[in-house]
């Protein structure tokens, strides 16, 4: 079983992140659970969502304690949580930012600056950058999903062309 | 269709499969999603229902009730404090014999305001005459909501059934999801005890206790009755759509010496605290009950017995815990534990089985 930790902002795209990546791993033919975690948070304060993968069906509804990925969708959480609580030895880390913060040094982490990406694509609602369709992209250079499995949950989800573009341009640019 | 979709979104499409001709629903929190994506299917043609929003639960259920006696589909869904809100109406509606289909996304009851999984609200409405199912994944939560109208509308059973599912840890989280097509799964509905809306007359009206007494008792023989229904619908269900399921869903029994029961998500979640136990040569299984109403019976043997109860009834017990034992006379190690949306991972499950002192209660995190 592959899980996931991922961390964001309310209203930052974080739960549809989580669902877009259980629908990823199920286009590959994998099982996938996506599970907020949903406390009394309110638009902007740090959340946290679960996403666990595997070949069998998954029994599992309690907590993810020592994920093999952390996913940070804004870095300024990084200093109010501690985002590597738990990461397994051999675990990964993916940050949405230009450069590794600090903080990340030490651990095995890859970066792409999704919003810039966002910026740059004109991927924005309501003043906004969107994440949660770039980030998938990232990741599936990080070997979690296929690129078509990407493509399809994506287009599954989202009509606006938009979001597949700046997946797929969070893909090139990460660099492995 | 193969897809994700979430524990709310597959009620939704269950209740959108299964075509009732009106849907009365108030929002409350963890339950909205169900009725946000009803009207969102009522707006887009994909339901044909009439969808009323009502001022309150106590409404909601009132207007399924004045729907289901004109002898159409009905459905609606609440939660915790909306459930209770809508008591009332929910003893009328069994008492009335309409085979109405609620889903209850079970959450705990305030004071402290709390909106995470528990199961006392469904609990406090057991003794309604509602038949009552909990489930435990998404594809359950779809398949039992599809099976609940069969059920409910059997002339045999003509009583309300609710579908319990765990508040945000079954209701949010996103799973993967067969959508089938009912076709004649679900007949078409036939309420012998249909008002003449044409000629209409009064109902409930003021009954002697001789008539009373045989009315509730017709209630109780056709709660016996659903048995039978339950089973054959669950039987055809399995025919055609290929899965199954039973009064219970166990996991690793047959040769077990040490049984865990439990309801809803963290019966799963029990299931992989078995499969530690078992690779610590502890001979454990999980039996996760799924009807409560009626309730089924369990064959236990003579096995140790670890009860979970997300649920109290302050004074008493667990009240799972307490109904083996009424039911059958045994005792057992009964732990409250998930209240108000406690974590309860697979691990602690694996220490109560360990640390089982039968005949005692402990509360899960709470020092004595």
């Amino acid at each position: 079983m592959y899980e996931i930790r991922l961390h964001s902002r309310g209203g930052q795209g974080g739960v549809t992140a989580a669902k877009l990546m259980a629908l990823a791993a199920f286009r590959d033919g994998k099982y996938a659970t996506a599970a907020p975690f949903y406390g009394a948070e309110r638009r902007g304060a740090p959340i946290v969502s679960f996403i666990r993968i595997d070949d069998q069906p998954i029994k599992i509804y309690s907590q993810i304690h020592q994920p093999d990925l952390v996913v940070v969708l804004d870095p300024s959480i990084i200093d109010l949580v501690n985002v590597f609580d738990g990461l397994k030895p051999d675990g990964k880390v993916f940050i949405n930012a230009p450069a590794v913060p600090k903080a990340a040094m030490g651990y095995r982490t890859y970066c792409v600056d999704l919003t810039e990406i966002a910026l740059r694509t004109n991927l924005v609602v309501a003043g906004s950058p969107i994440l949660n369709t770039p980030v998938i992209g990232a990741l599936a250079k990080m070997g979690l999903f296929s690129r078509e499995s990407v493509r399809s949950a994506i287009t599954e989800m989202f009509a606006d062309e938009r979001n597949l573009n700046a997946a797929m341009m969070a893909y090139e640019e990460l660099v492995v | 269709m193969l897809t994700i979709s979430t524990g709310n979104n597959a009620v939704a499409a269950a209740v959108r499969e299964a075509k009732p001709a009106v849907v009365a629903a108030y929002p409350i929190t963890p339950q909205t999603e169900i009725v946000e994506q009803i009207a969102n299917f009522v707006t887009n043609g994909s339901m044909k229902a009439s969808y009323i929003p009502v001022e309150s639960e106590h409404s909601a259920m009132a207007a399924c009730i004045g729907a289901s006696i004109t002898g159409v589909r009905t459905f609606t869904a609440t939660s915790s404090h909306g459930l209770l809100y809508m008591h009332e109406m929910v003893n009328w509606a069994a008492g009335a014999r309409l085979p109405i289909v609620m889903a209850n996304v079970n959450r705990a009851l305030g004071p402290g305001w709390n909106v995470w999984a528990e199961h006392t609200d469904s609990l406090q409405a057991r003794d309604t005459g509602w038949l009552q199912v909990y489930v435990a994944t998404v594809q359950e939560a779809y398949d039992a909501t599809l099976m609940a109208f069969r059920i409910a509308e059997d002339r045999r059973v003509y009583l309300p059934v609710m579908v319990n599912l765990d508040g945000f840890t079954l209701s949010h989280i996103t799973q993967q999801l067969e959508e089938v097509s009912a076709g004649d799964f679900i007949p078409p509905l036939v309420l012998d005890h249909k008002i003449d809306t044409d000629h209409p007359g009064g109902y409930g009206c003021m009954t002697s206790s001789v008539d009373y007494v045989g009315i509730r008792y017709d209630i109780e023989r056709s709660m016996r009755d659903s048995v039978e229904v339950i089973r054959e619908t669950e039987a055809e269900f399995a025919k055609r759509f290929g899965r199954s399921y039973s009064w219970t869903d166990n996991y690793r029994c047959d040769d077990a010496e040490v049984l865990i029961l439990s309801m809803g998500t963290l019966g799963k979640e029990a299931e992989v605290a078995i499969d530690i136990l078992r690779n610590a040569g502890i001979k454990a299984g999980s039996m996760r009950v799924r009807w409560i109403r009626p309730f089924p019976e369990l064959d236990l043997g003579n096995r140790e017995l670890v009860v979970i109860d997300r649920n109290y009834s302050f004074g008493f017990g667990g009240i799972l815990a307490g109904s083996i034992r009424a039911k059958t006379g045994k005792e057992c190690y009964n732990v409250i534990a998930g209240l108000g949306g406690q974590e309860v991972t697979y691990h602690d499950i694996a220490a109560f089985v360990r640390n089982r002192k039968i005949g005692t209660e402990e509360w899960f995190g709470v020092e004595a």
